[in-house]
This record gives structure tokens, C-alpha cells and sequence, in this order.
């Protein structure tokens, strides 16, 4: 026999090729959809909103970094991408003039209760920035519904008196613009014209202001196959359907259907934080009704509800229905009947 | 309006341009070669040579040991050197015969009684075909005859033939229908002939619609054999896919395809099946695809059955620093871990590729992040990320019973998607193999 040479050869299991897709790069595509929303808030909002971004994207990145060195010293911060996501998320769901420190406070929320506590990236059953986000809205309510005026002359020169309170403090206030177009439709029944709502929002979040630059951004994510189009349109058709029932039963009271797809978080919440991968559903029938609780949950919290917007509650409420929903729609496995468990 | 084809799949580069245009050559005869006893599914064929003894190319070497075995046959005229262990391609010591083939001799079939395969009846092919080593030569090396008995029992209606080679890489029976379409359509006549189907489909993907042309020209009109084009897609060469293409049935979880009136069988089969009955020879070479970026001469080449690997690679150039090396597929091939080890009935291909495995960079796949993927592209539509997380905390049981481990057949879409480079195929392999140890 010939003796064996000792050429190395690399071996591992089947398949042996790969489509190169990454979860780094589905991260990065998510934070290029939003760049041009978080441009846009800073053209809005100036410093503050900038001071915002770092911020709470800073906060995140620390907190993720601090855990995961102390779960395992040997590891290293490989940076997947989804702290800064989610510290780009909480960041856009904030009013431009909120307290940094409380930014700060809720991004350590959002990594350490939202994400860390339950093991980590992929374990997560809510969305983190929304975590942080409603941590922050039952905290300080009045910080998080108080609206600094857009487009304001002095924006890139100094912060919002606001955003540098001290910590622990309750911030001042000078110069507030209005409710948001939600808070004047809710609380004094004044409707705000829809071309407008879709270039510019008056007031509320900064990552709300352009609801078109967030549909464009969806877009691009669903032309990557990184984000899942039918939880978006699910959340939209329902919620559409079920406020012109209630619109037509009612045109003076309730707001128009169209007001409602286009006003608020809604667009922020049903593109970018109900479609989070590890909080959302998988199976096909569970994709769907998911996106259809969440459109009905954002529809009652606004019709009739105590607050103006209800987007986190009713995404994060439908989070906690994701693992049992999986499992009321099993997809049908090939050589079974539909629903059975065996041929 | 779009050719048929099955739910969900993946459509990886078919890299088949490296080898497509390559017509079948004959590959020489190493100095020594090695015929494992165990080639197929079932028990390991019993040898009937002595060391020493003088063979001829063809000649019965081993006997097959009950129903489920096939024998084997010599695949060169030359001298048994040794009866004993050899390297199979996972690296385990495994029964062979090892012949040293006469460099001199004129490489001839014996002549011998043949049987017209047209004529003879049903129980006469089942032991032709038994006796001719006939196992399916699209890569997962069953026996032929004990197809044809499962389809006799049954009874089958629809002849599938099996063109798609849908793996990519592969081309060795893209060549055999470009090649020898005579002797595949003469090999469907004889199943139905003998068998009593009624009809044939050869089912081929719509990137090898030469292929599809040159076999419709060999059909003659009376004959009920139809050839049809299906979308380019993987895994569409797997049988419970290929029946809910063509025919829109699935095959009930558990059961076989003779179980809803179907045979599949694979061409290059049939070809064989049609060279050797009518000259009453055993199988002892196989047309192999040699492709991949760290061949030097890629091609198609007729192999003889038991040549050393490494009698391949350096005939056909290794370019490759630390290669890896896979007998079949990319996508369910079988890593090669040593290079001495000899082809089979069942090697479709091999392939050498350049590069660390796909997984290499990272240290540890990133955890599920539950993006579905791995959802949309399986073609049964099972729940590989869920059976991955419980494979994962070797929840062996659940995975079987709630999520259907058992029908997964490792067509590895799964994997090829996952953005965490989980292993899920190894995953479900080991939870499987762990399954039988539970019993």
C-alpha cells in the first residue's frame, strides 16, 4: 500500500456552501433604513436630537458591552449590530427636548431588562427600545409628552434648555410647541391636514417626522428580504379596516382612517419595532394574526383609550403572544394533513 | 406560465458551467484499487475470490448477503492482492477487496450470456437487476432490485425519471442524457415494459433543456414516455418533491413514493440499466462529475468503482493549499476526512473546494435571532430554527414528535440561508442518531 500523505484538509458536515447572508449585515441594513429618519430629526431638531442619537446608542452599546464581558471575559465585543439598533430605535421614539439623562436611564433599561435579563440577543421576547421607551413613558410622563417646536432658528446652536437637566431633576420648560396631531385630534378634535402629516409631522418623536422617508426605508429593508412586508401590512390593513368601521359610524367623533395609518408612531412601530426578528412570530398564519392584533390593540388604545397613542403598548402586549401564537399556527409539514401531528 | 416545480427551495449558483460542456472521457486505472463490501444500504456483499486469485474484468468478487445486499463485481482484469480492511470515506476501517489490475491487459467484458430485457418478466429483471450490483446512482446507493420489488408489491402506475440533478456542481447526468439518450429511454421501456407501468415523465430542470431536447428526439410517439421541464430549483431532485411537482401529490409522512402508484428513478440508472442487462455485466464503473475551484481539470469521466482518491486528485491536478474535498454535492455531499479512501456506486461527484469552510471566520455561530428564514425555504415546511433550539438543549423527543424531525431528508436549504451559521443539518444528524441510541 502507498503510504498516506498528510495533506490537511478541512472537514465539516454538509452543507458546504453558503448564501452569505449574516446577521450583521441584516443589523447594518436595518440602521442604513433608518439613517436618513435620524438625518432628518436632526435637520429637524438640531443638537438636541443629535445629543439624543449618541446618547442612547452609546448607552446601549455600554450596557450590551459591560454584560457580555462580565458573562464571558474571553469574549470578545464582536459588535453583531443590534445594541446600536436598538439604541437607534429608543432614540427615535423620544421627544427631541427630553432629558439626556433620562435617555441614558432608558437605554440601560432597554439592553439590561430588555434584552440581557432573558440570555441575550435571539432570547429577547419584546423589543428592547420599546422596553426602554414604555420604562420611560411610566417613569416621567410628563418629559415624554412635552413637544419642542420643530425647524427652530437656534436648533444647531445651542441644546434645548430641557435636554441638559440634571439628573434626577424634573426638566423646565420654555417655549413648547403644541400637542402632536394625535394629542389635537384626541383632546380637542382638531384634524390636521394629511399632505402635510406625510413630509413633516408638526410635532411628537423624532424619528415620527417623516412618514415618508420610513416607508421608503421599509422598502429598501423588504427589497433585502430583511424585514417581513406582511407584519407591516397586516398591522396597516387591520388597523385601516377597523377605524373606517368606526369612522363611518361616526365621522364627527372619530378621526379618518387615512389620519390614523399616517399620524404618530405608527409607522416607526409597524415597520421597524413589530417586525424585530426575535420578537415576532414565525409561522405564516401566526405572522398574520399578529399583525392583525397589533392594528386592532393601536386602533382601541386610540379610539378609546386614555392616551393619544398606544403603538409600544400594542406591539409589546402582541410580543408576549408571539410564542403561543407560533404555536396555534403550525405551518403544514408536507405529508400531513393540514393541523394533524401524523399522516 | 411558469414550469411547475414544489413550495419554497433555494436557488444557490449552479456552478455547473465548470463541467457542463465536458463530455464523458475514461478515467485510467490506478495501480491498485480498493471495492468496499459495503456500498449501499443494507448488509455487506460476502467475498468469493481468494487472495492471490487472477480476476476478470466483471467478474462476480463478492455475493450479496440476503435481500437488501448487492454483489460486486471486478472492475479490471488483474489480481485480488489482499481481502481485508480499507479506509471508507468518513475515515473508518471497512471491509474491501483490493485488486491490482494488469497493466497490460486488454481491459475487455468477457463475453456472456445475455437476455433480451424487452421480453423477460417481472420476477426475471428483479433478478437481473440483482444480480448486475444495481443500486441508484443518484447518490444514495439503494438497491435497484429492491426498489423494483416495493413497486411490484404496490403497484405502480407512473414511472418518475429523475433528470433534474439539481445539486450544483453536478453534471455527470446532465452528460449521461446529452450522451447516451438511447440507452435511457431504452432503460424506461424495460421498467415499464416489465413492470407494467403505464407511463413515464423524465423531469429535467429548465437549465438543461438541451438535455430535455435531445431526449424528446429519442422518444418514438407510441411510446407513453413524456419528458417535462421543471423550474431550476433545489432541492427539486428529491423524490417527495418531484411527485408534488409533476403529479401535485404528496408522499404520506413515513410512507414511500410506490405507496401513491410512483417509482423514481434517477437516468443515469436507467442508462446502466440498459447497458448491462441485455449483456448480463455487473456495475464496476460510474460516469462522475470532478468539478469544484480547486481542480485543475475538471470534467466528466467514467471511474472505475474503487479508485483511490487520491489516485483522482493527482491525476486531475489539486490547486488547493487546505482543501476541502466532498464526494456528491455541495449541498448534501459527504465530507471526504481521508484521501485514500476509494469511489463507490453511490459518488455523483467530487468535488474540491478552495477555502475554509463557510462557517470559518467566526468562532461560534451567532445565536437564532428567529428571522425566519430557514422557515421559508424548507421544502416541507417544518420549523428549522425551532428544531435547532431544541436540538440545542437536546430535546431529542419533542423535536420528533412536535416538529417532525423524522421527515427531514438534510436537503441543508436551511443552513445555506441561516444568517447565524447555525449547523442545523448537523444539528438534526445528531439528534436523529441520538434518537436510534434512545430506541
Amino acid at each position: 500500500m502507498k503510504q498516506p500523505d498528510y495533506l490537511k484538509v478541512h472537514l465539516k458536515a454538509a452543507p458546504h456552501i453558503h448564501s452569505g447572508r449574516e446577521v450583521e449585515g441584516i443589523m447594518r441594513r436595518v440602521v442604513y433604513a433608518l439613517l436618513p429618519v435620524a438625518l432628518f430629526a436632526v435637520a429637524k431638531y438640531g443638537l438636541s436630537a443629535l445629543a439624543l442619537l449618541a446618547v442612547c446608542i452609546l448607552g446601549s452599546l455600554g450596557t450590551e458591552y459591560w454584560i457580555l464581558s462580565r458573562r464571558d471575559p474571553q469574549a470578545s465585543f464582536g459588535g453583531d449590530g443590534s445594541a446600536l439598533l436598538t439604541g437607534l430605535l429608543l432614540a427615535l421614539t423620544l421627544p427631541a427636548g427630553l432629558p439626556l439623562w433620562m435617555a441614558l436611564v432608558g437605554s440601560i433599561i432597554a439592553i439590561l431588562l430588555g434584552k440581557q435579563a432573558f440570555g441575550g440577543l435571539g432570547q429577547n421576547p419584546f423589543n428592547p427600545a420599546l422596553v426602554g421607551r414604555v420604562f420611560l413613558q411610566t417613569a416621567f410622563p410628563q418629559a415624554m409628552t412635552s413637544w419642542h417646536p420643530a425647524w427652530a432658528a437656534e436648533r444647531f446652536d445651542k441644546l434645548f434648555g430641557s435636554s441638559l437637566t440634571l439628573p434626577l431633576l424634573s426638566p423646565e420648560y420654555d417655549g413648547l410647541s403644541g400637542a402632536t396631531p394625535l394629542g389635537l385630534s384626541k383632546f380637542e378634535g382638531l384634524s390636521t391636514e394629511l399632505g402635510a402629516l406625510l413630509l413633516d409631522q408638526t410635532a411628537g418623536s423624532i424619528g415620527e417626522g417623516s412618514p415618508l422617508l420610513l416607508l421608503l426605508g421599509g422598502l429598501y429593508l423588504v427589497c433585502k428580504r430583511d424585514l417581513d412586508w406582511r407584519i407591516p401590512s397586516a398591522i396597516l390593513a387591520s388597523l385601516f379596516l377597523f377605524s373606517t368601521t368606526v369612522h363611518l359610524l361616526d365621522p364627527s367623533g372619530a378621526p379618518s382612517p387615512g389620519f390614523m395609518l399616517i399620524s404618530g408612531g405608527l409607522l416607526l412601530g409597524a415597520i421597524y419595532m413589530a417586525t424585530d426578528m426575535v420578537s415576532s412570530p414565525v409561522t405564516p398564519g401566526a405572522v398574520w394574526s399578529y399583525g392583525i392584533f397589533i392594528g386592532l390593540l393601536v386602533a382601541t388604545i386610540r379610539l378609546w383609550g386614555g392616551m393619544p397613542e398606544g403603538v409600544a403598548f400594542a406591539i409589546l402586549l402582541a410580543n408576549s403572544l408571539v410564542p403561543l401564537l407560533n404555536r396555534a399556527f403550525p405551518p403544514r409539514v408536507y405529508g400531513y394533513r393540514q393541523g394533524g401531528r401524523d399522516g | 406560465m411558469s414550469l411547475p416545480s414544489f413550495a419554497q427551495g433555494i436557488h444557490p449558483p449552479t456552478a455547473k458551467q465548470l463541467t457542463a460542456a465536458k463530455p464523458i472521457r475514461r478515467f485510467p486505472f490506478a495501480p491498485y484499487l480498493v471495492i468496499l463490501l459495503s456500498q449501499h444500504i443494507g448488509q455487506p456483499a460476502k467475498p468469493v475470490v481468494r487472495q492471490g486469485e487472477e480476476v476478470q474484468r466483471g467478474q462476480l468478487i463478492a455475493e450479496a448477503q440476503g435481500f437488501l445486499s448487492v454483489p460486486m463485481h471486478a472492475p479490471a482484469t488483474g489480481r485480488v492482492t489482499r481481502i481485508g480492511k480499507a479506509l471508507d470515506m468518513s475515515g473508518r476501517m471497512a471491509q474491501a477487496v483490493m485488486i491490482e489490475p494488469y497493466p497490460a491487459a486488454e481491459q475487455e467484458f468477457p463475453e456472456r450470456q445475455g437476455t433480451d430485457p424487452l421480453q423477460c418478466s417481472a420476477a426475471e429483471l428483479l433478478q437481473l437487476v440483482q444480480n448486475s450490483g444495481m443500486v441508484g446512482l443518484g447518490g444514495a446507493a439503494f438497491p435497484t432490485h429492491v426498489k423494483i420489488q416495493a413497486s411490484l408489491d404496490k403497484g405502480v402506475e407512473t414511472l418518475i425519471v429523475n433528470g433534474c440533478e439539481c445539486e450544483p456542481y453536478l453534471t455527470c447526468d446532465h452528460r449521461v442524457m446529452l450522451e447516451y439518450p438511447a440507452e435511457v429511454i431504452l432503460g424506461i421501456r424495460i421498467l415499464l415494459k416489465s413492470l407494467s407501468i403505464d407511463r413515464a415523465l423524465i423531469a429535467i430542470e429548465e437549465n438543461k433543456a438541451d438535455a430535455a431536447a435531445v431526449l424528446r428526439a429519442a422518444i418514438e410517439p407510441d411510446w407513453p414516455i413524456e419528458v417535462q421541464l421543471l423550474q431550476t430549483k433545489y432541492p427539486q431532485g428529491a423524490e417527495k418533491l418531484l411527485t408534488q411537482a409533476l403529479l401535485g401529490r404528496e408522499i404520506p409522512a413515513g410512507k414511500l413514493p410506490a405507496d401513491i402508484g410512483v417509482m423514481v428513478s434517477n437516468v443515469a440508472t436507467l442508462m446502466e440499466i440498459a447497458r448491462l442487462i441485455p449483456r448480463g455485466q455487473g456495475i464496476i464503473e460510474r460516469v462522475v462529475t470532478l468539478s469544484g475551484e480547486g481542480l485543475g481539470k475538471p470534467g466528466n469521466y467514467l471511474v472505475p468503482i474503487g479508485t483511490p482518491l487520491d489516485f483522482i486528485l493527482d491525476r486531475v491536478g489539486l490547486e488547493a493549499e487546505q482543501p476541502r474535498v466532498i464526494f456528491g454535492g455541495p449541498l448534501m455531499g459527504k465530507p471526504v476526512a481521508c484521501l485514500q479512501t476509494p469511489t463507490t456506486k453511490g459518488v455523483t461527484g467530487i468535488l474540491v473546494l478552495k477555502g475554509p469552510p463557510p462557517d470559518h471566520p467566526r468562532p461560534a455561530p451567532s445565536p437564532c435571532i428567529l428571522c425566519g428564514d430557514c422557515l421559508r425555504v424548507c421544502p416541507l415546511q417544518l420549523n428549522p430554527s425551532m428544531l435547532g433550539r431544541l436540538a440545542q438543549r437536546s430535546l431529542y423527543e419533542e423535536m420528533a414528535h412536535e416538529y417532525h424531525l423524522r421527515d427531514c431528508f438534510e436537503c441543508g436549504c436551511c443552513a445555506y440561508v441561516c444568517p447565524a451559521r447555525i449547523p442545523l443539518v448537523q444539528l438534526f444528524q445528531a439528534a436523529k442518531t441520538n434518537l436510534r441510541k434512545l430506541g
